[in-house]
């Protein structure tokens, strides 16, 4: 067995697709805390994963389970403080973000790494149009001149299959539907081609059917430009529609890493079962639905040994003491339970 | 097969769009709400699902008699209730109670649980005497799974799914026969969705309670329904039993709807067909003429502009849907295990 | 999308009038759920933590105790003085030195407090109390109602402070009448209020506009509760919080604004003792007995700093962003 959170995750055969090249982005044995009057709270508790050009990977988790934070630390917009990065590296083409200069950051968000958020509305500027704020990024990024720049914005418009992009470039956010803005931000996002998309929960607050418009662009584009995409979810439907692997995280660390076949297929962590037992379904009437009993940890107090102990149906006496690493399980998955090869090899 | 406890008749709630400050001049009306009409029968849920802006809250609104319809009739056990007012309307709300979205701001933040639960008691003081009021409830606190003994803490002290929980308990002190659940369930993480859920059927169950379950979620409204109606912009297009819904959808809104559904499942993505829909929905101060789908519908044809279809039984279904053209057609891809 | 976050994210923001949604991962972490906590109880101990509020606090109460009990502080008769010995320098019978008349400045500056404390706390509680109500009825009736109330506030809004203040005092107690000390605090009381009364309102008239949309508002009015409950069980209280800060600086501004009046002549007089008639009196004697006018001036400043910086720190203290 090999402890995934000492060496490189990037094990011969683990990865889905993409051949053996380096990932663009990995992120290793990362710890952020938050300082709070209250307490320390340890957010992410020693996360790794990586993503190769022209894969997507699911993080999914639960609210505080630091799947956004983990995100928002990689694009360098966390709050700090009461944020704090406590350790760990997160390496963009091999070399470690958190140990660069702040100039240097700056120019891989947007040309390196872009991120489309949940909330378009609050994400855009309300005040200027919707041409303007895609084409600033021409001008300042790329020194284009304002037509040319403009010609490009609505190129981009186009390309997120934005309707009439040429009059739709002068109006501003408010005037656009939700879908559209979500739209808007994607295109904002992937003005300057960035190697790595990461998408915070685009299309949680969106309808059904505009949703799966707005997962199949994601998904379109992801693959015509063979980004990286994380897509960051709760929802394990949309998950099982676009992922190619899947890191489950619970209480700031990654609980289970698989790709998707496999994780829906044969979970391998008590607490990724308890997941897809509670939900229900729309292909089949379900009677009582299998819960996860008791509420997620207070980040300030997490339990001892497996933070997933008190709830887990199948908890002993080692769980409560030791806190099992996250191990390689399989030829393309692992999982942070002691009991994760019976568990596997059973399935 | 039993009684009808609740008839919604051709209820409509529109909106006034003014203009100007002082002297207001109505310009239009927002068609919320526009000729909806189904019952409910004792004991049964009924789900009503729909998209953002579908009109499915404020046709809560107007079941609960927070708004007055427009027009149309809503009968508890026969006698139209949204009409009602002092006295009449305030022994009716014993009847109807609701469940609120939000667990965050229903609850007032400066009361404690104990309070909140006992509000009900305090305003239909005939129902419980002052003296027996603490130990129900704690007992209403203990049927929703909560420690009794948490009567003094207040709400900011308790998890989103635990505050549902109260919610839920105030709802049920007053011994409704209609609970109107208005996305209970939707603020919450999986997780615990499905313990509230788990709630909701365990309290039906042991209390013979009829639920009206408003949600967007179709897996959810599956879940809990033993009957669903569809909304698309104020209007109800489809109305059955889940099974005839689910399996058998007649309404080409119904089967786009279903198709969009994720299904935790990659298997099924290969062979999984969705239906496309295009464009938005139309606004419901301006909805079209005719079928008010047709601007995003694949089958429409001319007839669909100038006649509206009625929600009912035609040659091709066997429930009731508003489509000129409804067929059956099996949308959800089902799966083993 | 909020179990786990959640208790924290009330924590975060207790007393807080509640609404507004909450990002879907709250990273801040949650509080001792262990032990039942008020809502007023997290801004305690918020405040129990700032310099400022215990500063501020301790200053207000020598105030509070020196307007109520002012031979605490001085057994000198701050109306006894001798001719003979007037426009005298700090020594070590007068601390502060002797005015015009020899009477003991430090003495006279003690009693001075009392009509500053007095007019402005009364003119607070009346100006909060007729703002808020007038606040709550327009709020949460609306319609033509708060139109109308609306209307009428912001003429005395309008109305510049100190002209109108003038103009009502003129009127009422023009200069060279003596009415007893009593009628002029109560004059000086009801102007400040006539004419501050609008912004208490507007602050309240909005609070109760965020609340009454809230859904627990409309859990109340489903269960069928009245208005006059709904209003005084959860829209006041919820209310309240805006106003508490509003008034406590409201104080620290009447302080000043009861001195400005004395100033001016149009308020207390001679020989009410008031820190106002003291620098109007003393501005004469600047280079005699600096004393005379620098005291009155510093306690008049510190008072006014007190209620202002308590304020604030209230304010802080309720509000989450400003951790």
């Amino acid at each position: 067995m090999i402890r995934l959170s000492n060496l490189s995750v990037s094990e011969p055969g683990y990865t889905a697709g993409a051949g053996a090249s380096r990932p663009l982005l990995e992120v290793e044995n990362l710890f952020v805390e938050f300082h709070t009057r209250e307490g320390v709270a340890k957010v992410i508790n020693g996360v790794t994963y990586d993503v190769r050009a022209g894969e997507t990977l699911a993080v999914l988790g639960e609210s505080g389970s630091g799947k956004s934070v983990t995100a928002q630390t990689i694009m360098g917009i966390l709050d700090m403080p009461p944020g704090r990065v406590a350790g760990g590296s997160i390496r963009f083409h091999g070399r470690d973000m958190l140990a660069m200069s702040a100039e240097e950051r700056r120019k891989i968000r947007g040309e390196g790494i872009a991120m489309v958020f949940q909330d378009a509305l609050s994400a855009l500027n309300p005040t200027f149009t919707v041409g303007f704020q895609i084409a600033e990024q021409y001008r300042i990024r790329r020194g284009l001149s304002r037509g040319e720049a403009k010609r490009r914005a609505i190129e981009i418009l186009d390309q997120v299959k934005i309707p009439n992009a040429k009059q739709r470039v002068t109006e501003y956010p408010h005037q656009f539907s939700g879908g559209m803005r979500q739209r808007v931000m994607i295109a904002m996002s992937l003005a300057l081609d960035p190697e790595v998309l990461i998408a915070d929960e685009p299309t949680t607050a969106l309808d059904v059917t505009v949703q799966a418009q707005i997962m199949d662009l994601l998904a379109e584009l992801q693959r015509d430009r063979q980004m990286g995409m994380i897509l960051i979810t709760h929802d394990l439907g949309v998950v099982a529609d676009v992922a190619d692997r899947i890191a489950v995280m619970y209480a700031g660390r990654i609980v289970e890493q698989a790709n998707v076949h496999e994780l829906y297929a044969n979970p391998g962590h008590p607490y990724t079962i308890g997941l897809i037992n509670s939900i229900p379904r729309i292909d089949e009437k379900g009677q009582e639905l299998r819960t996860i009993k008791g509420l997620p940890p207070n980040l300030m107090r997490i339990p001892s040994g497996c933070p997933f102990h008190p709830r887990c149906p199948r908890a002993e006496q080692v769980c409560t003491q030791q806190l099992p690493p996250l191990l390689q399980v399989g030829p393309t998955r692992a999982s942070a339970c002691h009991f994760a090869e019976e568990m596997v090899s059973r399935g | 097969m039993a009684e009808n406890i609740l008839e919604v008749d051709n209820v409509v709630k529109h909106y006034p769009v003014t203009q100007g400050v002082l002297f207001k001049k109505t310009i239009g009306q927002v068609k919320a709400v526009d000729g909806v009409s189904f019952a409910l029968r004792a004991g049964e849920t009924l789900g009503i699902v729909g998209e953002s802006g579908c009109g499915k809250s404020t046709l809560s609104r107007v079941l609960m008699n927070l708004e007055r319809p427009t027009s149309g009739l809503v009968r508890y056990r026969g006698r139209d209730i949204s009409t009602l007012r002092g006295r009449g309307l305030k022994r009716m709300r014993r009847q109807i109670q609701l469940v609120m979205q939000d667990p965050y701001t229903s609850l007032n933040p400066r009361m404690t649980v104990g309070d909140l639960i006992g509000e009900p008691f305090e305003i239909h003081t005939e129902v419980a005497p002052k003296g027996s009021r603490r130990r129900k409830v704690q007992e209403l606190l203990e049927l929703v799974g909560l420690n009794p003994e948490h009567l003094n803490r207040y709400p900011h002290q308790f998890s989103g799914g635990q505050r549902q929980r109260i919610g839920i308990a105030r709802a049920l002190a007053l011994k409704p026969e209609i609970v109107v659940c208005d996305e209970p369930v939707s603020a919450l993480d999986v997780s615990i969705q499905a313990q509230v859920m788990n709630l909701l059927e365990k309290l039906q169950n042991e209390l013979g309670l009829a639920y009206i379950f408003i949600a967007h979620d179709l897996s959810v409204v599956r879940h809990l329904s033993d009957r669903v109606g569809v909304m698309y912009l104020g209007k109800l297009v489809e109305l059955g039993t889940d099974e005839e819904i689910y399996e058998r959808p007649t309404h080409p809104y119904t089967q786009a709807l279903l198709s969009a559904v994720p299904v935790p499942d990659p298997t099924v993505r290969e062979h999984k067909q969705i239906i496309r829909l295009t464009g938005d929905v139309p606004s419901p101060a301006n909805p079209p003429s005719g079928c008010r789908f047709r601007t995003r519908c694949w089958k429409a044809q001319d007839l669909c502009a100038e006649q509206e279809p009625l929600l009912t039984t035609r040659a091709r279904t066997d429930h009731p849907s508003a489509c000129h053209y409804a067929e059956i057609r099996e949308i959800v891809a089902t799966h083993e295990g | 999308m909020s179990d786990p976050g959640e208790n924290v994210e009330a924590a975060v923001r207790p007393g807080v009038a509640p609404g507004g949604l909450h990002t879907a991962e709250t990273p801040v972490p949650a509080p001792a759920t262990g032990k039942p906590r008020g809502q007023f109880a997290d801004v305690w101990a918020e405040l129990r933590r700032k310099p400022m509020f215990w500063i501020s606090a301790f200053l207000i109460l020598v105030f509070l105790v020196m307007a109520a009990f002012p031979s605490l502080f001085t057994s000198i008769d701050p109306d006894q003085g001798s001719l003979r010995d007037n426009l005298q320098g700090p020594s070590k019978d007068a601390w502060f030195g002797r005015d015009i008349q020899g009477r003991d400045i430090y003495a006279r500056t003690i009693y001075g407090a009392q009509a500053s404390i007095v007019v402005s706390v009364i003119a607070t509680l009346g100006t909060v109390l007729i703002g808020g109500f007038i606040g709550v009825v327009s709020g949460y009736i609306g319609g033509w109602v708060d139109g109308l109330l609306s209307r009428i506030a912001d003429v005395f809004f309008g109305l510049p402070f100190l002209l109108g203040a003038l103009l009502i005092l003129f009127t009422f107690n023009p200069p060279g009448s003596a009415p007893s000390k009593l009628k002029v605090e109560a004059l000086v009381a009801v102007s400040l209020m006539v004419l501050s009364w609008p912004v208490s309102m507007r602050i309240m008239r909005s609070a109760v506009l965020s609340v009454k949309e809230a859904d627990y508002i409309v859990a109340a009015r489903a269960l069928g509760a009245s208005p006059f409950r709904i209003v005084l069980r959860h829209v006041i209280p919820n209310c309240l919080a805006s106003m508490l800060v509003y008034s406590t600086i409201l104080i620290g501004s009447f302080i000043g604004a009861e001195a400005t009046l004395s100033y001016l002549g149009v308020g207390l007089k001679s020989p009410a003792m008031s820190w106002g008639i003291m620098i109007n009196e003393a501005q004469q004697f600047l280079r005699d007995v600096p004393g005379w006018l620098f005291f009155p001036a510093a306690f008049l400043v510190t008072a006014v700093l007190a209620f202002v910086m308590l304020g604030e720190s209230i304010r802080e203290a309720l509000d989450p962003k400003l951790r």
